[in-house]
Formats: C-alpha cells, sequence, structure tokens
C-alpha cells in the first residue's frame, strides 16, 4: 500500500516537467493572444515598425535581427566548436582530455552577463577603433562573437557524445584499409556522428536565438533591418528584456507576443534536434550496431 | 575538406590538419582563461571585507553588495529546495520504476525542452504567473520559484545518470535481505549515488548564481536587506547587470564581476571534484 502511493508520488515527480513546460505555454499564450487577436498576426510578423506608443507591433526588425546574430555566433562557433570536440574525442591524450574537458565545460557556467560585459569592454571598443570595421561598435557582429562563444559548451558536449558513440569498429576498419587517422575521422567518424553533431548544432541554435543579457549588452538594440553587420541590430530577446520594465498594457501583451514568437522557434528547434538524434538511433538500430543500446541521447 | 589531401600527401595533411585543430582547441580555452583572467585582474582589487559585508549605498556606486549577497543566496535556497525533490522524484522514477517506454519518452521530452526554453521566457512566466497570477509580487518566493522550475531538468537528468550508475547487484542485495523497493532505493541506492546527485545539485546552485533575464522580472530589483521571502531582493547577477547598464560605477561593477565569477570557479570545481570520485567508485 505504501509503495502504491510512493509510486504515484514519483510518477507525479515525473510528469512535473512536462506540466511545467505546459503551464509556461498556456501563460505565456494567455497573456500575449489577445493582442495578436485583436491586431491581427500579420502586424507582427509581416509589420517593420514597431512603435508601442503608437499602437505599431511590428516584429520584422527583431525577427532579422535574432536571425543576423544567430547565424554570425554559428559561422563562430560551429567550426570552434568541432575542431574541440574532434580534438577531445579523438585526439587528446586521456590526461590532457582529463583538463581540457571541464574546462571548456566551465565556458557554459560564465553568467551570461559577465559575457556581456567582457564584449562591452574588450570586443565593442575593439570593433569601434579598427579602421577596417569603425562604427559604433555596439554591433551585429559583436554579438555574433560572443554568441559563438557563448554556444561553444553546447556544440562541444553533444559533439563529443555524437562522436563517441560512433563504434570501435569503424574506426579500426578504416585504419586496417591504411588510411591515416585524420582520414578516418574526415571520411569516417565524422560522417557516422553527423546527426549527432547536427543536432547539437541546432541545440546551440536554440541557445543563441534564446539569449538575453549578453547580447543586450553589446549588440546595440536599436530597432532597424541592418544594412552592414557593423550597425546595431534588436533581437526578439532583448526586444523583451528591455522594454518589460516600463511596459504597460497592450504594450505588455505586445512583449508577450514577442515571447510566443520566440517561444515557438525554440519548439521547433528542439523538435528538429530531437529529430536528428532519432534518426540516428534508428539507423544503428536498423543495422544491428551493438552501440546502439549503449548510446543515451 | 576531403579534397584537400590530394595535394598533400595524407601523412602530411594529418600533421597540418592535427596542428589547426589544436590550434583552435587551445583558441577556445585561451578565450576562457582571459575572461576570467580580465575580471579578476580588474576586479579583485576592489574587492575587500567590507566590499562583502557592508550594505550598498547610493544605488551601489558606494559601498558593499552584502544585500545583494544575501539575496543571492535566499532566491537560489529556494530554487533548489523546490526543485531538489521533484527532481530526484522524477529521477528515481525513471530509474527504478519504470521501463523505457512512451511514458518515459514524454517525461524526458518535457525535462529536454524545459531545458532549452531561454531564460528570458521563464523570467515572463515566472512575472506572469507568480508575480502577478498567484500575487507574489517581486518577491524571493516569485524568483526561487521560477529558479526552480528552470533547474528542474538539470537536477532530473545528473540524480538519473547517478542512480543508473549504481550496480544492480546493490538492489539485489538489499532486496534479497528482505528490504522493499522503496526501502533498498533510500538506504542503498541513493546514499551509494548521493555525490552523483549533489553535482546536479550544485550545478543548479551555479544556474541560478549567474541567472539573471529569469530573476530580474521575478525577485525585482529592491537592494534593501530582505526579511521574508515575500520582499523583493537584487541578486548579485542582476546588480552586475544594473551597475554596468546604468554606469553606476566601473570599480564595483568589475568587484561584482569578479566576487560572480569565483563563485561561479568554485560551484564548478566543487562539481567537478565530486563527479570524478563518483565515477571513479563504479568504474
Amino acid at each position: 500500500m505504501k509503495d502504491r502511493i510512493i509510486e504515484k508520488a514519483l510518477l507525479l515527480a515525473a510528469l512535473s516537467a512536462v506540466g511545467i513546460l505546459a503551464l509556461i505555454t498556456i501563460f505565456i499564450f494567455r497573456e500575449g493572444l489577445p493582442v495578436v487577436f485583436s491586431k491581427g498576426p500579420g502586424e507582427f510578423l509581416t509589420g517593420t515598425v514597431w512603435q508601442p506608443s503608437h499602437g505599431h507591433y511590428g516584429l520584422v526588425p527583431m525577427i532579422v535581427g535574432s536571425a543576423i546574430v544567430t547565424f554570425g555566433a554559428l559561422i563562430i562557433g560551429v567550426p570552434l566548436g568541432l575542431a574541440c570536440a574532434v580534438v577531445l574525442a579523438e585526439m587528446a591524450p586521456p590526461r590532457a582530455r582529463k583538463i581540457l574537458k571541464p574546462t571548456i565545460e566551465l565556458l557554459a557556467g560564465i553568467p551570461s552577463v559577465v559575457y556581456g560585459f567582457i564584449g562591452m569592454m574588450i570586443l565593442v571598443p575593439w570593433i569601434r577603433n579598427n579602421p577596417a570595421l569603425g562604427g559604433t561598435g555596439s554591433s551585429a557582429l559583436a554579438a555574433s562573437i560572443i554568441l559563438g562563444i557563448m554556444i561553444l559548451p553546447t556544440i562541444i558536449g553533444i559533439s563529443i557524445d555524437a562522436i563517441e558513440a560512433v563504434p570501435r569498429s569503424y574506426r579500426e576498419g578504416s585504419r586496417a584499409l591504411g588510411a591515416t587517422e585524420w582520414q578516418t575521422i574526415t571520411g569516417v567518424i565524422l560522417p557516422a556522428a553527423r546527426s549527432g553533431i547536427v543536432a547539437g548544432v541546432i541545440l546551440g541554435m536554440g541557445r543563441a536565438v534564446g539569449e538575453t543579457m549578453a547580447v543586450i549588452m553589446v549588440a546595440g538594440n536599436s530597432v532597424q533591418i541592418p544594412d552592414s553587420i557593423l550597425k546595431p541590430v534588436r533581437t526578439l530577446t532583448a526586444n523583451i528584456a528591455l522594454e518589460m520594465s516600463y511596459a504597460s498594457g497592450q504594450h505588455e501583451q505586445a512583449l508577450f507576443a514577442t515571447a510566443i514568437v520566440l517561444f515557438i522557434i525554440i519548439m521547433i528547434l528542439n523538435s528538429l534536434a530531437g529529430l536528428a538524434r532519432r534518426k540516428k538511433k534508428r539507423k544503428r538500430k536498423l543495422k544491428g550496431d551493438p552501440a546502439s543500446g549503449v548510446e543515451v541521447a | 575538406m576531403i579534397s584537400l589531401p590530394r595535394i598533400l600527401h595524407p601523412r602530411h595533411a594529418q600533421v597540418v590538419a592535427k596542428a589547426v585543430l589544436w590550434a583552435m582547441t587551445l583558441a577556445t580555452v585561451g578565450v576562457l582563461f582571459y575572461i576570467i583572467y580580465f575580471v579578476l585582474r580588474r576586479g579583485l582589487g576592489h574587492v575587500g571585507w567590507d566590499f562583502l559585508t557592508e550594505m550598498p549605498r547610493r544605488s551601489g556606486s558606494v559601498g558593499g553588495i552584502f544585500s545583494t549577497i544575501v539575496g543571492t543566496l535566499y532566491v537560489t535556497g529556494v530554487g533548489v529546495i523546490v526543485a531538489t525533490p521533484i527532481g530526484l522524484g522524477a529521477a528515481i522514477y525513471l530509474a527504478e520504476y519504470t521501463r523505457e517506454g512512451r511514458l518515459t519518452r514524454i517525461v524526458r521530452f518535457g525535462a529536454e525542452s524545459l531545458a532549452n526554453v531561454p531564460s528570458i521566457i521563464f523570467g515572463l512566466f515566472g512575472f506572469a504567473f507568480f508575480v502577478t497570477y498567484l500575487r507574489f509580487g517581486w518577491s524571493i518566493l516569485s524568483g526561487g520559484l521560477t529558479l526552480a522550475f528552470m533547474i528542474l531538468p538539470t537536477i532530473i537528468r545528473t540524480s538519473e545518470e547517478a542512480l543508473r550508475a549504481v550496480p544492480a547487484s546493490y538492489r539485489e542485495v538489499a532486496l534479497s535481505l528482505g528490504a522493499s523497493k522503496w526501502q533498498a532505493i533510500v538506504r542503498v541506492v541513493m546514499p551509494a549515488a548521493a555525490p552523483g546527485i549533489l553535482t546536479g545539485i550544485i550545478l543548479g546552485v551555479g544556474r541560478s548564481v549567474s541567472e539573471t533575464a529569469a530573476v530580474i522580472f521575478t525577485s525585482g530589483v529592491s537592494l534593501k536587506m530582505p526579511h521574508s521571502l515575500f520582499d523583493s531582493t537584487r541578486t548579485m547577477s542582476v546588480h552586475f547587470y544594473t551597475l554596468t547598464m546604468e554606469s553606476i560605477s566601473e570599480p564595483k561593477a568589475y568587484a561584482t564581476a569578479a566576487v560572480l565569477v569565483i563563485t561561479i570557479l568554485l560551484i564548478n570545481v566543487a562539481a567537478y571534484a565530486l563527479m570524478n570520485r563518483f565515477t571513479r567508485k563504479f568504474r
């Protein structure tokens, strides 16, 4: 009897995460949808003017801003992250690995406000004073670089798992055919780990889209569609955080509507990452690969 | 990448590739060390005993950060105290009570999605739900509960991994001695998994301490000393953000950043050391 109650209580705890996710969805939509309906979804998704005082709530500049800095972050974060993952999973001797891995994981622990601060103090002045770059410094470029560093732990962590899940026999087979270590990595291991790496990159994208404080501190935040990466941009997240402290009424609802757009983007990225991971597992299972049982998503 | 080796002999291509990849890795580590070095070098000089124990005055341009340290402790405390039992319960259910199936897929989907929800959305949700709907106001309670939701996935995942790492023989012996399933879990499995579980909790503390977006809209920005769970408070991260963005005081900003970074370093080292000991035990 007692065990029954305990099991029910544990089940309830297990379902809490789904419950919380539902609660978040309900409350974000509940607060944001009224203004979406009264203005029409088109105003938000295709409008280019954001002037809450005049009832204009066009999110296009922010959507473009988020897209630019996310894309920029990937350009910086993906090559660096992949390089680190390959080195840690395939090249580094165990002792070096034991030091390097926790060090890189520490990158995930640094508060985003500290990243933003470093960006403000070092990166923004550097861009401003660099003759080849110029501008105010607070720009899409600065945000991209900071975000590129911030998404590294996500990309590296998931890519390492994916690379390590590639069965030993693949490596041995490749080496036995006379391939060098490097040929094995590019020709066999990375292709085999591809869907896991893709999942890591997608989740890294999600982190870049969702990051707020660091972006606010370096991106300049003016509402405009920039014609160069040296121009300031405002992201969806920045739009919420900057105006939330004084918004009220319909303006506040419009910020929740911004959050709805952000939330939908994140959930799409989550699902894509989940798909990529499941594809990998299914492939392994079809081949009757012994590693499929070991790999935990 | 594939066509590159044709120019070079594969063995030479390998040397070049390895050098490039190592350089990129060391550059990444270099960035991390530079961030830490930069913050500590500029900040540590302004950190003294008085900075840690004095109340902030005149928006924080004078005095210390004492009330923000207390605020951080309270908010983090509420978060961890609420999230740990729920997260541990979920982990026990996943690891001990069920087989992989539709239910575990749903639970894992929920936990993974929650882990990827941006903190600004947690902040907005906490504002709409705790602050406004439940009328907790800007308070330690609102901020702590929001953080609890945020760190829940971390605690579920690490605890589940820790429980699964405990060998089946532990359970079998306990059960064969007449223990009930729950007794075996509480007396044998959980103690063995404790360091791993604790690692998850410490990581949750780290996330809570460094969080800004989720607490600024739920706990508010009051610099006063909080006296109850319903008082508004400002955490260290929020204080640091305000000092920087409102250009209140650069030395105080650097000093607060130094305190934050040292706290995070200690938390991560502790988590790593614990995890290391734990994994060695069951290898």
